[in-house]
């Protein structure tokens, strides 16, 4: 039997609004991942030094306050500093087409917007970890 | 589609039809009483509205200062009657705008405001005398209210006939909307500082919007937010009567916000409910005399949380029903969300339209002319006894755990709502909830619609004008004023005199907090999923 996904759940920013980071996170669980949730408020280096501690595959980023296009591409640029490239990045949350088109040509794998399934999300996670 | 059982939207069952069987319990004068008649069921006015209308407030402010008194300015044009100020994260979590954690977060989710020099720009050439202002700042909310009153004092106007309303509800923080700084205690003694401050300063100002508008956004169901609302009302009231102040002098200055969600009679009931389990907690539990200490007043917003990012103009009918539920429900002030809104902080072509909306309600709708037109209504007095039941026994529950600041710290409320929030999103996953646009009648194609556009802008503006600021400023009065507010905040004296002198003298918003983190610390809540 192969060994469960982990990922990593993050909101970072000054936002508290962790409704969605925290359906997310239990929708993972009972699909049988691990899930390290890390709480409010962290910036991109908690973040990315706590998915290296965790060593998981897939980092999730919760951010409904505008503020992804000054987050996500930092918690890229960290990655590749540490030669974490493997590691999935999907982003949830109120971010608009064309801010999500940049996203994904930064390296992000997959932007869930308003209205999207637990079950695309859970879809889209399993099918992007090779097992 | 699975079959959708028959619940309102926060699960509860509900009878094919309902009649005097279902009602038997009710008796008349004890549960529902007339309009302006204890214990308010009805409403807290005898004429309801055709007395006053409610208050409409439309909650706005983003980016710069300047842009957002531009938009006021606009709105009081239109027709709107109060004004509502919303502030960014930096500000909400006391933060300057040129500290590094603000970084992409200034006048993004509001006004950027860090010191009295943008309160003042905010509200240029709009007379605080004679227009109401309510303030959505929570855990730096006296700092931010001792700007507003400066303003006041520059502009000339008395305190005294000052009117508007403090968000400043530390405990629904806690519970569900996470922009707290301080933990809950000395959270609570400034609250209560600005509560005692009101009584003798601003008698007309309400210190405290007691909210559970967070707490349904968050994913509570609807008697969650109704029973954790009110719980956190007693523990305000707990915390003024041990300041020693007596309960006429400052519980009818205590008003509320709640949601209005989708669910129409459920939403109308839990009004109902709220202001007769509010009229005997103040007069049975507290012992108060005066009557207006026993009306229980609120503000309702529309829930933002059921706007779909699909479909978008669906929502402008969404928000009707909603609007219409928190009128029909007895309302003294009302915004209502933008059809945008699920995209980003709306242009002012929707703001328009969501006004409008409840104009049209007003003066078309015929809803005002009666005082309460569905009481008496066999399955809403039936919701209305169900709800206050459910809301008492929550309530009890607190108590026995010795109050909402223990309930908080064993993460009671908190895992509560996410429990419903989890029941609700995956209901709608099986298809027992239905949303349309989303998961029935999608669309292959939504019609664009434009959005406000928050860029960087803001940011470069502000943190220029804090150098200068800083710069121009006497920093030898302020660290005096500093100073001196560290010793406050260490002993028992009231804070808010020397929060205005620290504003008087533009020490900004996050040194006046670093001051505060200094003696008080920070709270860091245990994250659960």
């Amino acid at each position: 039997m192969s060994l469960p996904i982990r990922v990593l759940v993050a909101k970072p920013g000054l936002d508290g609004h962790d409704r969605g980071a925290k359906v997310i996170a239990r929708a993972l669980r009972d699909a049988g991942m691990e899930v390290i949730y890390t709480g409010l408020r962290q910036t991109p280096e908690m973040i990315v030094n706590a998915a290296l501690q965790e060593d998981v595959q897939v980092i999730g980023l919760s951010i409904l306050s505008g503020a992804h296009n000054a987050i996500v591409p930092r918690v890229m640029e960290l990655l590749r500093e540490k030669g974490m490239t493997d590691v999935k990045v999907v982003v949830g949350g109120i971010i608009p087409d064309d801010d999500a088109a940049d996203l994904k040509r930064q390296g992000v794998a997959a932007v869930f917007q308003p209205g999207a399934s637990l079950g695309e999300v859970v879809d889209f996670i399993r099918s992007s970890v090779p097992v | 589609m699975s079959e959708r059982p028959f619940t309102t939207i926060s699960g509860v069952p509900i009878e094919p039809l309902y009649g005097p069987e279902d009602i038997r319990d009710l008796d008349p004068a004890r549960d529902i009483a007339a309009p302006g008649q204890f214990p308010y069921t009805r409403g807290i006015h005898e004429s309801m509205y055709r007395g006053k209308l409610w208050t409409m407030r439309q909650f706005s402010g983003f980016a710069t200062p300047e842009e957002t008194n531009r938009r006021y300015l606009y709105l009081l044009e239109q027709g709107q009657t109060g004004l509502s100020v919303a502030f960014d994260l930096p500000t909400l979590m006391g933060y300057d705008a040129d500290h590094p954690l603000s970084e992409g977060e200034v006048g993004k989710c509001g006004v950027a405001i860090s010191s009295l020099e943008d309160m003042e720009t905010l509200f240029r050439g709009i007379p605080l005398g004679n227009v109401t202002v309510s303030m959505t700042i929570n855990s730096p909310a006296a700092v931010l209210w001792a700007m507003y009153l400066a303003v006041a004092e520059k502009q000339g106007a008395d305190w005294a006939r000052l009117s508007g309303t403090l968000q400043n509800d530390i405990l629904k923080e806690y519970i569900a909307q996470k922009e707290y700084i301080f933990p809950p205690r000395p959270s609570m003694r400034l609250v209560t500082d600005t509560i005692e401050f009101s009584t003798q300063q601003t008698p007309r100002f309400n210190p405290i919007s007691i909210s559970g508008y967070h707490i349904r956004e968050a994913g509570s169901t609807a008697v969650q937010e109704l029973a954790f609302t009110l719980r956190d009302g007693i523990e305000y009231v707990q915390w003024a009567l041990e300041r020693g102040l007596p309960v006429d002098s400052f519980a009818p200055r205590l008003s509320f916000f709640f949601n209005a969600h989708s669910d129409f009679f459920e939403e109308i009931a839990k009004y109902r409910a709220a202001r007769k389990i509010w009229a005997s907690v103040m007069r049975d539990r507290f012992g108060a005399t005066d009557e207006s200490s026993t009306k229980l007043r609120f503000h309702a917003q529309t829930a933002g949380c059921s706007l779909t990012w699909q479909q978008p103009y669906n929502n402008i009918v969404r928000t009707t029903v909603q609007a219409m539920a928190a009128v029909l429900g007895g309302c003294q002030s009302l915004h209502t969300n933008s059809l945008d809104e699920a995209y980003a902080l709306p242009s002012e072509h929707a703001v328009i339209i969501a006004l409008r909306t409840q104009q049209v309600i007003a003066y078309e709708s015929g809803i005002t002319a009666a005082a309460d037109p569905l009481g008496g209504s066999y399955f809403l007095e039936r919701l209305t006894l169900d709800t206050e039941k459910a809301a008492r026994g929550y309530i009890c529950q607190i108590d026995q755990m010795g109050g909402m600041i223990p309930a908080i710290e064993k993460n009671f409320p908190q895992r509560e709502i996410a429990n419903a929030s989890y029941a609700y999103q995956t209901a709608v996953e099986r298809g027992e909830k239905a949303i349309v646009g989303v998961n029935v009648f999608h669309a292959d194609h939504d019609e664009p619609i434009e959005t406000l556009h928050i860029d960087q802008s803001a940011q470069h503006h502000q943190t220029k004008k804090l150098a200068v600021l800083r710069a121009t400023r006497d920093n030898s009065r302020v660290r005096a004023c500093l100073d001196a507010l560290r010793r406050a905040a260490e002993g028992t004296e009231n804070t808010m005199p020397y929060i205005l002198d620290a504003v008087r003298v533009y020490a900004t918003l996050g040194e006046i907090c670093d001051a505060l983190r200094e003696v008080f610390g920070s709270y860091q809540e245990t994250s659960l999923v």
